[in-house]
């Protein structure tokens, strides 16, 4: 139980100490994804003791764990009860925590269909700047009691509060899944996956790299077979679509990895034209995200995500200044400042993370 | 209970109101028509409360703005002269969200009710605030798209009312609430600047402000545009009636159908009672018979329709279902909602008021939570007939007095306080999607401690430094929750014993 937890204490302390000397704390989990975000600073807060899951019940729906669990223990926990995360957060190195994964964000290619972390985000207990534990949200499913603080701590990278428990929706596993290649230029797949919003089929994710367009269809025998029929296509060995994917999910894949350009996350409306930049592309969650190896400049990747009415994220780079993400203008710079402020008055939390100013 | 701010006041009192109320009305007339202001009480009278009848203020104007520009004049010139504002909708909030400031501008987003683009290839819709709920559907109709999210008063309710109550729906088990179904809200702050949360895109850079200000109750921005997300129409739907001789059968029946890895797009229980009303008020086709019955849809494709109802079917009767009828048509499915539809409406017809409850528990703590209710119906002496969305845990115990019959109403105050203590302890939420207004303030103070509900208070003036937006209704104060004298209550116990409560 998180009240009773003997690290719960030393993470108050951590941060009662760190306003008093007024020196920042760096939240840490499994620490894979340190790369993502401004520079983490100030002094290393590891959450990874916070571990353990509280409650889970298959039947409900909701998993509640110590926000410094494994994710691989989480997973392999629902996966023999035959359930898993649907917005399939990415696992880039072993060893990464439920908090990580919150306060990252992230959601794999599953996400246009199916949703994101935030989506997923039951509740959440914190201990914000003060060092006060705080919950919100709760374990059900149906909840507006308040403001949902809980949800906005997906994706908030720290800056608001120590992500301690977290309850999430789970759900089950579709009994079967297949995928499909397509040979396709990049306008065409857009202008296929688009067609495929429209049409009552059990499409769960689609992706173009390289001239093939893939499509991974999931649910009942009798619905999978039926659409695989309509669409056509070839149909991929169950262990290569499922290493297909994961690669794409955990950025194993030689495009990613492969010594080279900054990679660029460029989210746009799923239905938005090609962009037109120097480097090569992978397309991701259905066409709403845009993977781009590119030397272009900051200023124009972002202003080609603007033209389309998206925006641009400086994923991972060898720059130090990692100026990941795009400047937001007044009101909202000015109410994230206040935001700030209403949760980590002393800007101990992580400052730097999100953006230079917080 | 009706709270009524004009009962007692000083002659001076009045004098003073009736003068900040020419004061406003001339204001507010520099920036909006003339026959886009009511001030006087006879005309504000329609909008002293919202659905939540009992509760009734009347506010000192009432501005009915039909551009996004005068709902910014409007704010601006509120700001300005320190005049609350509550926004408003389609009045049909069952917390008093809605429900006026005495001192107060209610701000109808009535008029600002065009749809401004479907668009077919992306499957958004983008519409202003005050657009119909079902009108979004209408309009999306044509091109075989939806939207899913289907709260009862969807004929009624706006789609910016939605946004503030991040309101469900009998489907949401499957397609989601409201948070789940919306891409982007283009509103404005209490100072009148123009302001957008999320994106066309599928998130946007920064804090994921979207996610709080969907369900904040008018508290932080006022929103005027929102741009939706369409599904497609499933093929096919087709539902499940099913007959229990026990409510604890029924609802193990829903978790062995979710434990056997099904969502269904609909999973509704009403208990015996509920459908002895909802029969003779609507002739469903009920088993009269039943301790409980159950209502489970299926959509998608003809095949995965066929498929999952015969799978529903099998564990349905392996928990113990008497009675399972399929609808053979559409008329048919209709037919067997309309009695889970038309509830509220039927338990109107059997007493002259009842107070609708709204928690959502763990759905395994049901028949405790229903055992509970039975000993509250003796201890107050008042009936409560029940209905729950089964699949999500969100139970709607209606308690039926009348408020003309001595001490009923406050009767049945207790019991609904009652009910939401019961809930919290069972480790649930006092509300799932009625929101909390002004009707659940008290509750709120057992459900959240003081340390929580000071950060609500903090974010809420991180957006609206001035507290003019619709200021007194979700967060109590500590003052309140003092007054109310009951305390904070997680899960079965204090967090901290030691610390000291107030």
């Amino acid at each position: 139980m998180l009240a009773t937890h003997a690290y719960l204490q030393h993470l108050i302390d951590a941060i009662a100490s760190a306003r008093a000397r007024r020196e920042p704390l760096q939240l840490r989990g499994g620490g894979t994804k340190e790369f993502y975000g401004g520079l983490p600073r100030g002094t290393l807060l590891d959450l990874r003791p916070l571990s353990g899951i509280s409650s889970y019940e298959p039947t409900e729906l909701v998993i509640t764990a110590l926000a410094g669990t494994p994710l691989a223990t989480i997973e392999d926990e629902l996966a023999s009860r035959g359930q898993y995360l649907a917005f399939e957060p990415p696992r880039y190195a072993p060893g990464g925590t439920l908090g990580g994964m919150v306060a990252a964000g992230l959601s794999g290619p599953s996400r246009a269909r199916l949703g994101c972390v935030r989506d997923y985000v039951l509740g959440a207990t914190i201990l914000n700047g003060r060092g006060e534990l705080l919950s919100f949200g709760g374990q059900v499913m149906k909840n507006v009691a308040g403001y949902d603080v809980s949800r906005l701590m997906a994706g908030a990278l720290g800056v608001l509060g120590v992500l301690c428990e977290v309850s999430l929706k789970v759900v089950p596993m579709p009994p079967v899944v297949r995928t499909l290649v397509f040979s396709h230029d990049e306008a065409a797949a857009l202008g296929a996956l688009a067609a495929l919003n429209r049409q009552p089929l059990p499409v769960h994710a689609g992706a173009w790299f390289d001239g093939n367009l893939h499509l991974r269809l999931a649910g009942s025998e009798p619905a999978v077979a039926s659409a695989c029929e309509r669409l056509g296509g070839y149909a991929l060995d169950a262990a290569a679509a499922a290493s297909w994917w994961d690669a794409l999910r955990d950025q194993t894949h030689p495009f990613f990895t492969a010594p080279g350009h900054d990679l660029w996350r460029v989210s746009v409306p799923p239905t938005a034209p090609p962009i037109t930049l120097p480097g090569t592309q992978f397309i991701d969650w259905g066409g709403g995200l845009r993977w781009w190896r590119t030397p272009a400049a900051a200023a124009m990747v972002r202003e080609r995500a603007a033209a389309i009415g998206g925006h641009a994220t400086c994923f991972r780079t060898r720059d130090a200044a990692r100026d990941a993400f795009t400047p937001l203008a007044d009101p909202l710079r000015r109410l994230h400042r206040e935001l700030k402020l209403a949760f980590d008055p002393d800007g101990v939390l992580n400052p730097g993370r999100l953006y230079p100013e917080l | 209970m009706t709270l009524s701010a004009s009962a007692v006041q000083k002659p001076g009192e009045v004098a003073a109101r009736e003068s900040r109320r020419a004061l406003l009305h001339a204001a507010l007339a520099r920036v909006l028509p003339a026959d886009s202001i009511l001030s006087d009480p006879e005309a504000t009278a329609a909008y002293e409360c919202d659905a939540l009848s009992a509760y009734r203020v009347k506010p000192l104007v009432v501005a009915l703005p039909s551009t996004e520009e005068q709902v910014a004049q409007v704010l601006a010139t509120c700001h300005e002269h320190g005049a609350p504002v509550v926004a408003r909708g389609g009045g049909t909030g069952l917390s008093g969200g809605a429900l006026p400031h005495t001192d107060g501008v209610t701000l109808s987003l009535a008029r600002l009710n065009r749809v401004l683009e479907i668009d077919p290839v992306a499957c958004t819709a983008t519409v202003q605030c005050g657009v119909r709920n079902l009108a979004i559907s209408d309009a999306a109709a044509p091109y075989g798209l939806y939207y899913a999210p289907d709260p009862s008063s969807q004929l009624a309710c706006t789609i910016g009312g939605n946004v503030a109550e991040n309101s469900g729906g009998v489907h949401c088990l499957k397609y989601g609430l409201t948070i789940h179904n919306v891409l982007r809200v283009r509103g404005y702050t209490i100072s009148g600047e123009r302001i957008e949360f999320g994106s066309g895109a599928l998130d946007a850079p920064g804090l994921d402000l979207l996610a709080i200000v969907l369900g904040s109750e008018g508290m932080l921005a006022v929103t005027t545009e929102v741009t939706v997300r369409l599904l497609p129409k499933p093929e096919l739907a087709r539902c499940i009636l099913a007959s229990f001789p026990t409510v604890e059968a029924a609802g193990h029946a829903v978790a062995q159908v979710i434990g056997a890895g099904i969502i269904p797009a609909g999973l509704e229980l009403m208990d015996k009672r509920m459908t002895t009303v909802a029969e003779a008020y609507v002739h469903a086709g009920y088993d009269l018979s039943a301790a409980a019955i159950l209502l489970c849809e299926s959509d998608g494709t003809a095949i995965e329709v066929e498929d999952e109802i015969h799978r529903i079917s099998e564990l349905l009767t392996g928990c113990g279902a008497n009675r399972i009828e399929v609808s053979r048509d559409e008329a048919q499915r209709l037919r067997f909602w309309s009695g889970r539809k038309n509830a509220f409406a039927a338990s109107g017809q059997l007493s002259p008021d009842y107070m609708c409850m709204d928690s959502t528990i763990p759905r395994q703590r049901l028949a405790e939570m229903l055992r509970a209710i039975e000993a509250m119906e003796k201890r107050y002496g008042l009936p409560c007939v029940n209905v729950f969305h089964a699949g999500d845990g969100n139970l709607h115990p209606l308690i039926l007095f009348n408020a003309n019959e001595g001490d009923e109403l406050h009767r049945c105050e207790l019991f609904g306080a009652d009910i939401l203590e019961t809930t919290v302890r069972l480790g649930g939420t006092i509300t799932g999607e009625h929101g909390v207004g002004v009707e659940k303030l008290n509750s709120m103070c057992v459900q959240f401690s003081a340390e929580e509900r000071e950060q609500m208070f903090a974010v809420k003036r991180a957006f609206d430094p001035t507290q003019l937006l619709n200021p007194g209704k979700v967060i109590p104060t500590l003052h309140r929750c003092a007054e109310y004298g009951k305390m904070h209550v997680r899960r079965g116990g204090l967090p901290f014993p030691e610390l000291a409560r107030f």
